[in-house]
């Protein structure tokens, strides 16, 4: 193993809390930028929610963008530098709520993007609210008696969703709640960088992660959560594949 | 000698658009400017430029926001209820000092209202419409060759100040044909480098394009400070109006836009009559070109205001003269326009009053 920080990251402490899982996705994100020497030509847009400061820690140009509207912009700088490796970086509020339609129809043109989509199934940033991934009977600052199927709706699940979508190249769920999830999530995110390289198409990696303090878990209990409950809901998996490689 | 060319306002400005070199269009499709994306459509890839449309006018103007990141001149084009969508990105755009050309060929409101044309988003267009302290350069051509003119403009404005610029037209501005001379582009700033692109760091650090100031603590006071500053020094810089009969005038009729059109008309006629009537018609609403009319209220007794909707550009002429004047206002909305005659009468009328002192007295 190689434990030396990627060029991709700044040299600077996370403002995440302790067991949050946004820390090993941008790890994994930027190891993959170095490993594929794209960095130089690697522009990120920064989401609304927990990871709005991701310029604070990448070492790339990127683009902080209005709640949800991330496919969008880098569709608008992807059309206009068609050579460059562009990534979004959302959560699910972001991505699934007010971002929706952004998501579904960046997809379905087949932008040929790499979104980076993080569930934990709820609203980080203000606080623990219900987001469009919280699961039936999971409590929320909103949901004081646990998500209801009929007053709420249940959970999106993205990748379903947009696999019947004949735009996109490429769906996975992964996991970073166990050392051999975060290397499977890294081989996903690799393959979702790829496949924008050789110009293949929209590609989505959904990542489940920890989010202990809205949860009220400690962390090794949050991994827990993801294990046992989390991956019920959001099976893992490869939900499209139209790279034409074959997924190690 | 340039081609003429007879063409739609709606046309004429991608013409227009694409001779300044804009290379990025997103819109959706909104009556009465659809002939903006459909000849965008065709128009834009001819161009070597990209055209798309998209699913929203929220997502257009995030396009926007995007293309324009990356160091592209684009625009984006719609009609009154869309652009009330495009706010959000407006500000956000406006926050991060990206240029771009917003266009709204404004019908009937509120609501879905009409398709007719109106002026019913001046107060949307100058004094906010999205949330912040932010200001974007409205210009308001009232002729096709002005539009031809003023959108090639638009671009530099945009890129000299690095800000958003909205041409507010309207449904008749977009619809109607006029000759025009295509007249080839020719900067008329000397333009700073784009030095925010997002193109990948490659031989220097990263860059990021951000609207969020949290650290320091005051850093948001700074940034709104800076934009202050830039507000202050477009409103020292740009002043676009024209002026018509206005030195010996004893009424000043003003209105912009296809309505400023109108009242010119209106005002000649006026004067055939023996009736000392002048125009003042902007061709930019922000800033606001206060100069000549304070100058008029010097020497004018009476001001008369036209526009397509039941009072807003009324209250900047009567902020910019400090309602030294009386003004009278003739104010037409929900799609129709005032005419010629309906100018006119309202000018007799008033001149009849302003020979009479006592009328005048305690009217202001």
């Amino acid at each position: 193993m190689d434990f030396h920080r990627p060029e991709t990251l700044k040299d600077a402490p996370t403002h995440y809390c302790p067991g949050c899982g946004h820390g090993i996705v941008h790890r994994l994100v930027a190891e993959v930028i170095d490993e594929l020497g794209i960095r130089q030509r690697t522009i990120g847009t920064a989401p609304v929610g927990c990871a709005v400061l991701l310029y604070d820690y990448f070492n790339c140009d990127i683009i902080e963008c209005a709640h949800g509207r991330p496919p969008a912009v880098a569709t608008g700088i992807k059309r206009m530098l068609p050579d460059r490796i562009l990534f979004t970086y959302q959560g699910d509020g972001d991505l699934a709520a007010i971002g929706t339609a952004e998501t579904i129809h960046a997809a379905n043109r087949g932008e040929n993007i790499t979104v980076i989509f993080v569930n934990n199934a709820i609203y980080g940033m203000t606080g623990g609210q219900m987001a469009p991934t919280t699961m039936i009977g999971q409590w929320s600052t909103t949901t004081p008696d646990g998500r209801g199927q009929y007053a709420e709706g249940g959970p999106i699940k993205v990748c379903e969703m947009l696999s019947a979508l004949d735009g996109v190249c490429y769906l996975e769920r992964v996991s970073v709640s166990s050392p051999k999830d975060v290397m499977n999530a890294r081989k996903a995110i690799k393959k979702a960088f790829e496949n924008q390289i050789a110009e293949k198409g929209f590609s989505l990696v959904e990542v489940l992660s920890m989010c202990p303090t809205d949860w009220k878990l400690p962390p090794e209990k949050a991994m827990d959560f993801v294990n046992e409950k989390m991956k019920k809901v959001f099976p893992l998996g490869v939900y499209k594949d139209r790279s034409g490689g074959r997924h190690e | 000698m340039a081609e003429k060319v007879l063409l739609k306002g709606n046309e004429l400005l991608v013409e227009a658009a694409i001779e300044a070199g804009c290379r990025f269009f997103a819109g959706y499709p909104i009556t009465p400017q659809n002939e903006v994306p459909e000849t965008m459509s065709w128009r834009m890839p001819q161009a070597g430029g990209v055209f798309i449309q998209a699913e929203s006018e929220i997502a257009a103007i995030n396009m926007l926001f995007g293309a324009s990141a990356a160091g592209a001149r684009c625009m984006t084009s719609s009609s009154s209820p869309g652009i009330s969508l495009k706010q959000e990105g407006i500000s956000y755009i406006t926050a991060a000092e990206l240029p771009c050309l917003i266009v709204n060929m404004q019908r009937g409101g509120p609501g879905l209202g009409n398709i007719r044309a109106a002026q019913g988003d001046y107060f949307q267009a100058v004094k906010g419409g999205g949330h912040g302290d932010y200001r974007l350069i409205v210009l308001v051509p009232g002729t096709l060759p002005e539009l031809y003119q003023l959108t090639m403009n638009a671009f530099d404005y945009a890129d000299f100040y690095r800000n958003p610029v909205l041409i507010l037209g309207d449904g008749i501005l977009g619809q109607m044909a006029e000759p025009v001379e295509l007249t080839p582009y020719e900067p008329i700033l000397d333009l700073p480098p784009k030095d925010y692109v997002l193109d990948g760091c490659k031989g220097r650090p990263p860059r990021v394009v951000k609207t969020l100031y949290l650290h320091p603590t005051d850093s948001l006071v700074q940034h709104n400070l800076h934009l202050q500053e830039k507000y202050a020094r477009i409103r020292r810089e740009l002043n676009l109006y024209e002026e018509y009969e206005t030195e010996d005038a004893e009424l000043i009729v003003s209105a912009y836009g296809v309505p400023g059109r109108i009242a010119k008309g209106a005002v000649k006629m006026a004067r055939r009559e023996g009736i000392r009537a002048g125009l003042i018609r902007p061709l930019c609403v922000w800033p606001f070109p206060a100069a000549p009319f304070r100058k008029a209220a010097q020497t004018a007794g009476r001001f008369l205001v036209v526009e397509m909707s039941f009072g807003q550009y009324v209250e900047d002429v009567k902020l910019a003269i400090e309602c030294r004047r009386p003004v009278a206002f003739l104010g037409k909305g929900g799609g129709w326009y005032p005419s010629q005659e309906e100018i006119l009468e309202e000018i007799r009328r008033l001149s009849s009053k302003a020979q009479d002192p006592a009328s005048v007295k305690g009217s202001v």
